[in-house]
């Protein structure tokens, strides 16, 4: 499954990253430590977090992470938006808590 | 220059997991029995209890700097000091303005009391003071640089609640005066692991919320006199002022 797709099968905002859209994402990610993320997330995942840090962006692009889910209506930080912006990475959002955002997204890619 | 032995992270019974025996009067006691000449009160998100110790080391040989430890929006710890009442008080109203509505459970938690010097309480805490406020961390440095105070990320080499471990590593642009290491925090393979913090003056602390941790981790601040700006030029190295870590 495509970023663009997941996007469109979860109705999930995009914030930025557009044009970045058409990579296949390889597996997810869920953690709120930014630390563990730079230590065990890969390469073409999808990260799901309740952060919205600039570091998010910083990280997702040191592992090359496919995109980043922000949950509970979360908004990137403009700091963080700037950053992913000039690092063409897909930012994107849904109302939806942890739990069900990360279950919904097991089950579309696994 | 003088060499003054310093444990700057202590809690009071103000903080909900704080021992009752940690009266401000109590930790002065204490730190001057262990050699400490300059305390840090930091209960979390709460300024409230370092006058009080200002009080207690009144024609006593210990420098009290008030403060708070504070929790980011990100659930990172930071120390923050003020110079003066004033600025201590604004503070302390931005604390009130960004903690959330988030009840303490006193029987979960601990109690959150403020008291006076005839030991009667003043005040309770209802809201939960662990509780993360509701702004970043770049937010909080940019009230405590408005203020003229002085911010430390906490114990960065511990793995839950510290910028490090929250955010991966610290913004490169933060403004920050010092990092906090814990008891026993290995530096050097923080540097190693961290080369921005290559240059980076180093504190260590207690982080105490017993009796018995007061004054168990300790830094040294060479410096000329036990004044809120001594302080902060040693933290930046600046004129010959230097913090040792022994």
């Amino acid at each position: 499954m495509t970023v663009r797709e997941l996007i469109k099968v979860m109705n999930l905002t995009i914030f930025c990253g557009e044009e970045n859209l058409d990579k296949e994402i390889k597996g997810g990610y869920a953690s709120d430590l930014l630390s563990d993320v730079m230590g065990f997330a890969k390469e073409g995942e999808v990260w799901i977090t309740l952060q919205t840090h600039k570091n998010v962006a910083a990280i997702a692009s040191l592992k090359e992470l496919a995109c980043v889910v922000l949950i509970k209506g979360g908004e990137p930080d403009a700091d963080t938006l700037q950053h992913a912006i000039d690092e063409q990475i897909p930012i994107l959002g849904t109302q939806e808590p942890a739990f069900e955002t990360i279950g919904r997204i097991y089950q579309l890619i696994s | 220059m003088n060499r003054y032995k310093a444990d700057l992270h202590t809690h009071t019974l103000l903080s909900p997991c704080g021992d009752l025996d940690m009266t401000p009067g109590d930790i002065i006691q204490i730190a001057l029995q262990r050699g400490i000449d300059i305390i840090g009160i930091t209960d979390h998100n709460s300024t409230l209890h370092g006058k009080l110790a200002e009080f207690y080391s009144r024609n006593r040989d210990i420098f009290v700097l008030c403060g708070a430890e504070v929790t980011s929006k990100e659930e990172a710890h930071c120390l923050a000091f003020f110079e003066n009442h004033t600025t201590l008080d604004l503070f302390q109203d931005y604390l009130n303005e960004h903690l959330p509505d988030i009840p303490n459970a006193p029987d979960f938690f601990g109690d959150q009391v403020q008291i006076d010097e005839n030991l009667d309480i003043v005040y309770e805490e209802t809201r939960l003071l662990t509780s993360a406020l509701d702004v970043t961390l770049e937010e909080i440095v940019k009230k405590v640089r408005e203020l003229n105070g002085i911010f430390i990320p906490a114990h960065i080499d511990k793995t839950k609640n510290s910028v490090i471990s929250q955010l991966g590593f610290i913004p490169f642009d933060l403004q920050y005066d010092a990092v906090e290491v814990s008891q026993h925090g290995d530096i050097e393979l923080l540097k190693k692991q961290h080369p921005y913090l290559k240059d980076k003056t180093f504190i260590r602390s207690s982080d105490a919320h017993f009796p018995d941790m007061i004054g168990k981790a300790t830094s040294i601040f060479e410096i000329e006199t036990r004044t809120f700006e001594e302080i902060r030029k040693a933290l930046h190295q600046q004129e010959g002022r230097k913090v040792i870590i022994e």
